[in-house]
């Protein structure tokens, strides 16, 4: 009795030797297939030509272009969405009010939406035909079919990574943590700096990375917006489309190849982030 | 310091949380705020930290009112439930935060900083911990380390809430006799709050009950004990029986008992009658009383017994006059305390 009570909770998951070889293989079939197979392409693709014509596409100023405008557009709008982020989950995890809940579906809406429609939305408001377009021509402004565009378009697509991330978080933490620092006699910034940031760091890194990740490689809302003017509008998934589009392979892949490593890294960091935080006992996510 | 309280109100939506407290701490007291769940305790302390704040009523310290003085300048001590304990931080930058957190004119230098802390935390005897973080010791060490950076930044006022709640009842019982301690030799006010009349009636000089948001009584720990005020505070301080009984011309009856009346100011009648188990006389029968059981507990033996339809346990001395299970004896309830029916419990 006792014996089958010990052992009663592996029973459910000890199959038969079979079975697991066969679960085994079909998950490790469609990894090779899925994920290691197209990642594969794009290297050898890249690399089919040699080193040489690699240097060529990157040297080439349109894709130097595209280069500088992702990074560009991830260097703006991931600060952004980190600060608001961190605001806007510290108001949902910290305190009660109207319209709370409204709020939390807002910042999801993103995630649900179509990119092509956060890039069109955009385009509606700000586009020659737009709401504000005749405004902004008079002003001499230009959003739509330029940089502002690409990174409105952006910063709306990602804004859900890092608060999304972090409301979990800071709601299971809790406010005492916050409330001890102010009645020892901490101000506002200094419960900040001292508190409340150090408690959600590992949780706000990961965030960023994702935030990151997507910005980089954003497509759907971006195209809208961009009007693909090659040199100056074009950011990294859009300068790939392009080149593919006109039959230069090793372009296409070049570029490809160089944000498939980007994201690689991010991975990475990501992987190394998640083992640093099972370490200390899952404490943070 | 002293504490007083002014008539201090708060709703939560339409629950009054707190409903027109007023409540004088005298300067060196040791106060305990006791209630049930819910009945207003946490927030009537966390309104005099400046944690939250009351709709109406005044909260004034050491004369000063404390109203518009935000949370961070009231120099008040606060231990949470749950300690709190800054989880990214040593034991000791624990302790040491309300002083490094001073403005730069006020703040000693480091030096002064670290031996401050280290004497705290020897005071708390805990002077080896200073280098761990709060995941890695105790309940108890947590709970002192709660303390020694509540009392750095030399607060007036020390409030404690549920101060031993997350503790098992051996660490508990210790602790308490050494912060009563601690409290007399470093000339503290302090508030605290429980849930555990015992803890209460231990620990404090004088206890305020709390119920539904209004204090209902406030005194010394013997005398809530031996005379409540209501049946809600008899109940609550102690093991209390209960026999329904009539009040009829300033008389009050047993029901079922007409030979068991007592004079009370009661008002005319359903009334209850509220007594300790220890405080029935058993005397020897025959008698209306019948004898359901006898247990043995501890040193004391638990008698169970039946008068007209209503049960009445009693505690009675091992080496008592006892009755056996089934026959019939006499009851003496003349310390039963009258108290009129409540309406529907709030």
């Amino acid at each position: 009795m006792s014996e089958a009570f010990s052992q009663g909770l592996p029973v459910a998951t000890r199959e038969r030797p079979a079975t697991r070889l066969v679960l085994t293989l079909f998950t490790v079939v469609l990894l090779v297939l899925f994920l290691l197979l197209p990642l594969a392409v794009v290297f050898t693709e890249a690399l089919s030509h040699g080193l040489g014509k690699i240097r060529d596409s990157l040297t080439d100023p349109e894709a130097i272009t595209s280069i500088e405008l992702t990074l560009l557009v991830a260097a703006i709008s991931v600060p952004l969405n980190s600060v608001c982020g961190v605001a806007a989950a510290w108001c949902i995890g910290r305190f009660q009010f109207p319209g709370r809940s409204l709020l939390i579906t807002l910042i999801e809406l993103p995630f649900s939406v179509s990119p092509v429609i956060s890039g069109l939305v955009w385009v509606l408001l700000f586009g020659a035909n737009g709401w504000f377009g005749p405004m902004l021509d008079r002003a001499g402004l230009r959003i739509i079919f330029a940089v502002p565009g690409l990174v409105l378009a952006t910063v709306l697509v990602t804004f859900p990574f890092v608060a999304r991330t972090l409301i979990p978080l800071m709601q299971e933490q809790g406010a005492s943590e916050e409330e001890a620092a102010i009645t020892l006699g901490a101000g506002l910034w200094q419960m900040f700096w001292r508190v409340t940031l150090p408690n959600i760091r590992w949780g706000l890194l990961y965030g960023v990375l994702l935030c990151n990740a997507r910005a980089m490689g954003e497509f759907g809302a971006v195209a809208v917006v961009s009007g693909h003017i090659r040199g100056q509008t074009m950011t990294m998934p859009l300068q790939v489309e392009a080149l593919f589009n006109d039959y230069d392979w090793v372009g296409a892949f070049t570029i490809a190849g160089l944000l498939s490593l980007l994201a690689l890294v991010t991975l990475a960091v990501k992987a190394a982030l998640e083992y640093r935080i099972g370490e200390r006992s899952g404490a943070l996510l | 310091m002293s504490v007083e309280l002014r008539g201090l109100r708060k709703n939560y939506g339409r629950a009054a949380a707190l409903d027109d407290v007023s409540l004088t701490i005298r300067d060196g007291e040791f106060l305990a705020l006791l209630g049930p769940s819910g009945s207003g305790k946490t927030t009537l302390l966390r309104t005099l930290a400046g944690l939250e704040f009351a709709d109406s009523g005044e909260v004034i310290i050491n004369g000063r009112p404390m109203h518009g003085v935000p949370a961070r300048e009231r120099g008040i001590g606060f231990v949470f439930q749950h300690y709190a304990l800054f989880r990214h931080m040593t034991v000791a930058r624990n302790v040491a935060f309300g002083l490094e957190v001073l403005p730069r004119g006020r703040r000693p230098a480091a030096s002064a900083i670290r031996s401050r802390v280290q004497d705290l935390l020897d005071l708390m005897e805990i002077g080896n911990l200073g280098g761990r973080y709060p995941e890695q010791i105790s309940g108890g060490q947590r709970q002192r380390v709660a303390l020694a950076r509540a009392l750095a930044i030399e607060p007036r006022v020390l409030l404690l809430d549920e101060p031993f709640g997350a503790l098992d009842a051996k660490v508990r019982k210790s602790l308490r006799v050494w912060l009563r301690q601690l409290h007399d030799r470093m000339g503290l006010t302090s508030i605290f709050v429980t849930h555990d009349q015992a803890e209460a009636m231990e620990m404090a000089d004088r206890i305020a009950v709390l119920r539904g948001g209004r204090i209902v009584q406030v005194d010394a720990p013997e005398t809530l004990y031996a005379e409540p005020v209501d049946s809600f505070v008899h109940e609550f301080m102690g093991e209390s029986e209960k026999l329904q009984c009539s009040v009829i011309d300033g008389l009050a009856v047993i029901d079922g008992l007409p030979d068991a009346a007592f004079a009370t100011d009661c008002p005319k009648g359903p009334a209850i009658a509220l007594i300790r188990p220890h405080e029935v006389e058993v005397l020897p029968g025959p008698g209306p009383v019948r004898v359901e059981s006898v247990h043995v507990n501890g040193p004391m033996r638990r008698l169970r017994l039946m008068l007209a339809g209503q049960v009445l346990e009693v505690l009675k001395p091992e080496d008592a006059w006892l009755p056996v299970a089934g026959e019939t004896c006499n009851v003496d309830l003349a310390r039963a305390r009258i108290y009129p029916v409540e309406r529907a419990a709030r």
